[in-house]
């Protein structure tokens, strides 16, 4: 590929690689990429739905009990938190689509801050139950809930699919506040967006995963 | 534009003086390559190195096995090499081969592309091969590890072995198998040179795209899977301990899940090779394009459902063996139709006897006796007695050795010109093709008789009335040990002093022949438009005979 | 014809009535396999010489499938693989169901050796399983610590072993002889010395056997027959103490007081009579039944209290107890039933 055909024709996006033809195709290519990426996620959590599946279904009784023990009302709360900043990354987004750079920022600083506390929370939920010993495999002692057989492996899936989700909620974190370091150098502009599509979009699914983690170990 | 043109034959063979090569020097122009054919230089030396690796260990064992008691070494470090070969031949070799040679280096250039939709992940996903094999690796220096490639517990978690590197180690490989697939699905989707349609692509690149789907959506579990098993050996979390309630089938489950579709994503890409060799080799269209490039995808799908009849007598529910039973069956169908449709592009053409030709034959019967002893081991009633004895190995073997790595050689020895431009000596390369077949006959088929005869499999000592078929498997295993150094010294020989092989020794009609042997830093000189089906060698202008079976 | 295969094979004798099943499928699936790989291979080394290159820029034609062609390579394969399917799962079938008249066999597999304890009592055995020929025999199966596999090449039969649950298989051994078992799910060092032996009497003479080792039994003060001699002193003194910190001792007495639960003193190998009027010996398989379920098999006269301790104890530590339990004999020639307790959770209680 000459150089001369590039100048050829109107000037190349800046943004736009060499082995592509134009930036539609890369835009493209970048938003298949990051579904194909958000498949796999997906499939990794599903191996811990489908343990959380099979044990309350040997355990029944025991799941119900436990499940009590968790408390809801900061459970709700999170889920408010993270349902919030999804739709404060998603307005992000289309603030830096429209050029408003400023409102961009404030709204990516609220999600991450979001994101912070809930992190939090869940820092209060964890201490509490190292203090009274619902806790996973061997390290389970809580008294109240020895009666229910195998009481520990609820706390197992627990502390698995929490971490598991509070993991990606700290990665979610990183990849916005590079996001938000890109639309403060100016980066990221109306004419070339799709970094912080897909980094929203990625939000949008640890956002996901929460949803379907906080019916299944809080409400039922 | 470049149009895809018949090669005429007598046009001298040409080594361009500055390729990707040479084009930019020094040992950080390689380490920090964006080059896709790089990148793919880089896994070969890589896997090869592992294959040697996968391969003493292999050596090990048979020697071992060549008498009913103590041989070579004592029981916990025969566990331990039998673990260590499957491990490296299945993640550092099968798994990674393949695709990150010839995928990364071929398939572009199929497509017409500059390279692949994300070069730098590429990149990234060989580093993060190289990190995953030193963990892995690093698990036989520390020692230990003796449960076998699949790792069930309540063994792995509850016995004391340094699995934790080895398993941080496969988690980081998944990652580079999950980025290469995502980055080849990209790929083809977005990076076709203009004219190309999906029924215009090659039929190695329609392989490696049901490879990558498969890679995608199976390695997450795989690496849950060895994430669950570490927590619980380090931090007794009990999820498959019994005594805290779990239950040690549902690892296999997990483990499964993953590991049956891992043989498609070793087994397309080497029946990906085999359609374009054949087509090369033989001259001629191919017989039942469509039906190929449907039944990769085919296995792809199907293939995920079938992972229980692993589970045959693991204490899963009748139903459910069963439904995993029937299932199989039905991937038995694709390859069976991959087969017909092989031999089927044979037929009526003008074929080229070389080791490539040797290769090929050993394929096909390799391909179809093991995919049908796998179907009788899929048979719910024969796999009671077979299931954990050497049917199985062999049966496996067949597959893996007679067809991944056959497919393996036949890429070698297909595309080695165009990677380097030099031709490799064929009369050793057909001595040593058919060292390498009659060497795996006399290897395998001995274990299938023994596997009838009973003998489990992970067997340090065994019933002195197997010592035969031992002895025999062990002998055939030498000859196949000997066709693989022959290779080594003659490609070493032909990679410094071989014949330029020029563009196109082959006359092949794949989009990768259009360009220089080996090709330029930036694929092809100018962009590529595609015009003619895939696999076609009728001449512009000519009246072609049309036959329909 | 069929030992002609069977030669060919290598498969070892036909010595349970599954066997023969399993060998005529086998002979079918491994022919047609062996003739379509052949033929697959000869037809493609026949076409590399048939059509091979004549002359440099050789034209070839463009050979399709039809649509018949293609339904023809898809439905003859399937058709054969699917026929092998339902032979197979009816197989299956019948080997995954029980006749209703067999004798039981708890079987217990631990690193690296099988034990045997027959349900209808009779002697326990390390290693090796006595059976009766033409009578069907089921195998109640489970693992003391990790995976393993109880397979007989000469029976064709094989199934898991899980620790934490009872896994189940049958058969009826038709020739008299000794046939090997061995372990086929690898289960460390030894797995592969993990082998054991069936021994198949001719029906008259097993019962005649097992006359003579029931008399033998009650003369037995020891538990040696069941460790190989090996008193295994430490393993008692583990099942002791978690005996102990587990609580057990808090119902059930060691020295042979009536307590909240039967007492432990010669309760191993003791005839009980259940809730249920049912008698049953409390064998190991009884005592590790009741660690896991309590509330399934009471002894008569006492209350369904019993926790469960499924979850909460591991099968080395359960095996301990039980090993505990049978070290507690008196010198009493008799094992009596258990007395009837002295809790009654209505009335308040007296001790603790």
């Amino acid at each position: 590929m000459s150089s001369s055909d590039e100048h050829a024709h109107s000037a190349r996006h800046p943004h736009l690689a060499e082995h592509f033809e134009t930036i539609q195709q890369q835009d493209y290519a970048a938003r298949l990429g990051m579904w194909l990426f958000l498949g796999t996620e997906v499939l990794l959590f599903a191996g811990l739905f489908l343990g959380y599946t099979v044990y309350r279904h040997f355990y029944h009784a025991t799941w119900h009990a436990c499940s009590q023990a968790l408390s809801l009302s900061l459970g709700a709360t999170n889920t408010v938190i993270l349902i919030s900043s999804s739709l404060t990354v998603a307005l992000a987004y289309w603030a830096v689509k429209v050029g408003k750079r400023n409102l961009a920022l404030g709204l990516l600083a609220f999600t991450i801050l979001c994101a912070i506390a809930f992190l939090c929370i869940k820092y209060v939920e964890y201490s509490h139950k190292f203090h009274v010993g619902e806790l996973p495999g061997k390290w389970f002692r809580a008294e109240e809930l020895m009666q229910y057989p195998a009481a520990n492996m609820y706390f197992t899936i627990y502390f698995l699919a929490t971490g598991l989700h509070a993991f990606h909620v700290i990665v979610g974190m990183s990849v916005l506040l590079w996001v938000a370091k890109g639309i403060w150098k100016g980066r990221y502009t109306p004419d070339y967006f799709v970094p912080v599509e897909l980094g929203a979009l990625y939000w949008h699914l640890v956002d996901l995963v929460w949803i379907f983690l906080f019916p299944l170990l809080y409400l039922i | 534009m470049t149009q895809q043109s018949q090669p005429s034959a007598d046009s001298p063979a040409v080594y361009p003086a500055v390729n990707y090569l040479n084009a930019d020097r020094g040992v950080k122009s390689w380490l920090l390559t964006l080059d896709h054919k790089r990148i793919g230089i880089m896994y070969f030396a890589s896997v090869l190195v592992m294959f040697l690796v996968g391969g003493i260990f292999a050596m090990a064992v048979r020697l071992e096995l060549l008498t009913p008691g103590p041989t070579i070494m004592g029981a916990n470090t025969y566990n331990r090499m039998f673990t260590l070969h499957g491990i490296v031949m299945i993640f550092l070799f099968m798994i990674p081969a393949i695709p990150g040679v010839f995928g990364n280096f071929c398939m572009p250039l199929m497509l017409g592309a500059k390279d692949v939709a994300f070069p730098r992940l590429n990149l990234l996903s060989l580093y993060l091969y190289w990190t995953g094999a030193i963990l892995a690796i690093s698990a036989i220096i520390f020692g230990g590890i003796d449960t076998g490639w699949t790792f069930y517990p309540p063994y792995s978690t509850t016995t004391p072995m340094t699995a934790f590197p080895a398993l941080v180690g496969i988690f980081i490989l998944g990652f580079s198998s999950i980025v290469t697939g995502l980055n080849f699905i990209v790929t083809i989707h977005t990076l076709r040179a203009p004219g190309m349609t999906w029924m215009r692509m090659q039929l190695f690149v329609w392989a490696i795209y049901a490879t990558s789907i498969i890679q995608v959506l199976a390695t997450p579990v795989i690496g849950l899977t060895v994430m669950l098993a570490g927590i619980e050996k380090v931090a007794g979390f009990g999820l498959f301990d019994s005594a805290k309630g779990g239950d040690p089938v549902l690892f296999q489950h997990f483990f499964w899940f993953y590991s049956h579709p891992a043989v498609y994503i070793m087994v397309l890409p080497s029946m990906g090779v085999v359609s374009d060799a054949i087509a090369a080799v033989a001259r001629k269209n191919v017989f039942g394009y469509q039906m190929i490039a449907y039944s990769s995808l085919g296995i792809a799908f199907v293939g995920f459902f079938a992972w229980g009849h692993h589970m045959f007598v693991s204490g899963q529910s009748p139903f459910d063996n069963g439904a995993f039973a029937v299932i199989s069956m039905f991937v038995g169908v694709f390859t069976a139709i991959k087969v017909f449709n092989w031999v089927g592009t044979l037929y009526r053409g003008a074929i080229a006897i070389n080791a490539m030709f040797v290769y090929i034959c050993g394929f096909l019967f390799f391909v179809v006796f093991g995919g049908m002893t796998g179907i009788a081991v899929a048979t719910i009633s024969l796999d009671i007695h077979w299931h954990d004895t050497y049917f199985v190995v062999a049966h496996f073997h067949f597959i893996m050795v007679g067809a991944v790595i056959m497919g393996f050689l036949i890429a070698i020895h297909y595309w080695f010109p165009k990677m380097f431009g030099r031709m490799y000596h064929e009369g050793w390369a057909m001595v040593s093709a058919s060292f390498i077949v009659l060497g795996f006959i006399a290897t395998f088929i001995p274990q299938f008789l023994v596997g009838n005869a009973g003998m489990p499999r992970r067997y340090y000592m065994y019933p002195e009335r197997f010592q035969a078929m031992n002895v025999a498997s062990t002998a055939g295993s030498s000859l196949l040990a000997f066709g693989f150094i022959i290779i080594a010294i003659y490609l070493i020989y032909a990679l410094v002093r071989g014949e330029i092989a020029g563009d196109n020794p082959w006359k092949s009609m794949g989009v990768e022949w259009q360009t220089t042997s080996p090709p330029d830093k930036h694929n092809f000189a100018k962009p590529v438009v595609i015009t003619k089906d895939p696999h076609s060698y009728q001449k512009p202008g000519e009246e072609v005979e049309h036959v329909v079976i | 014809m069929n030992e002609l295969m069977r030669n060919l094979l290598w498969l070892p004798p036909q010595a349970s009535t599954l066997a023969p099943k399993i060998d005529n499928l086998h002979y079918f699936v491994i022919t047609v396999t062996m003739a379509a790989s052949i033929l697959t291979g000869v037809l493609a080394f026949v076409f590399f010489f048939k059509y091979r290159e004549r002359h440099a820029g050789q034209s070839t034609p463009i050979v399709l499938p039809s649509v018949k062609f293609e339904i023809a390579v898809i439905g003859v394969p399937l058709f054969f693989f699917l026929l092998w399917f339902v032979q197979g799962f009816q197989d299956y079938i019948w080997y995954t169901t029980p006749p209703k008249n067999t004798m039981d066999v708890y079987v217990m597999g631990k690193k690296w050796m099988w034990k045997f304890s027959y349900a209808g009592g009779g002697p326990n055995a390390i290693g090796t399983l006595h059976v009766p020929a033409n009578r069907p025999v089921r195998l109640l199966m489970t693992s003391r610590d990790v995976l393993h596999s109880f397979y007989v090449p000469d029976f064709r039969v094989k199934q898991d072993v899980v620790p934490g649950r009872y896994t189940e298989t049958w058969f009826e051994a038709t020739m008299p002889g000794r046939y090997q078992i061995m372990c086929a799910e690898y289960c460390g060092t030894w797995h592969s010395q993990m082998w054991g032996e069936v021994v198949v009497m001719p029906g008259p003479e097993f019962d005649a056997w097992m006359v003579e080792q029931k008399a033998g039994l009650a003369e037995r003060v020891d538990t040696a027959g069941d460790d190989g001699g090996d008193m295994r002193g430490s393993i008692v003194e583990y099942g002791k103490k978690i005996a102990m910190t587990e609580g057990c001792v808090r119902c059930h007495s060691l020295d042979g007081q009536p307590h909240i639960g039967p007492t432990w003193l010669d309760l191993y190998q003791r005839r009980e009579t259940l809730e249920s009027g049912e008698a049953v010996i409390a064998d190991e398989a009884y005592l590790t039944d009741s660690m896991i379920d309590p509330r399934g098999k009471v002894v008569k006269g006492f209350k369904p209290i019993m926790p469960t301790y499924k979850g909460r104890l591991a099968a080395p530590e359960a095996a301990a107890l039980v090993e505990f339990i049978k070290s507690l004999r008196s010198t009493s020639l008799e094992n009596l039933p258990s007395k009837e307790a002295t809790y009654d959770p209505a009335k308040p209680t007296q001790r603790r």
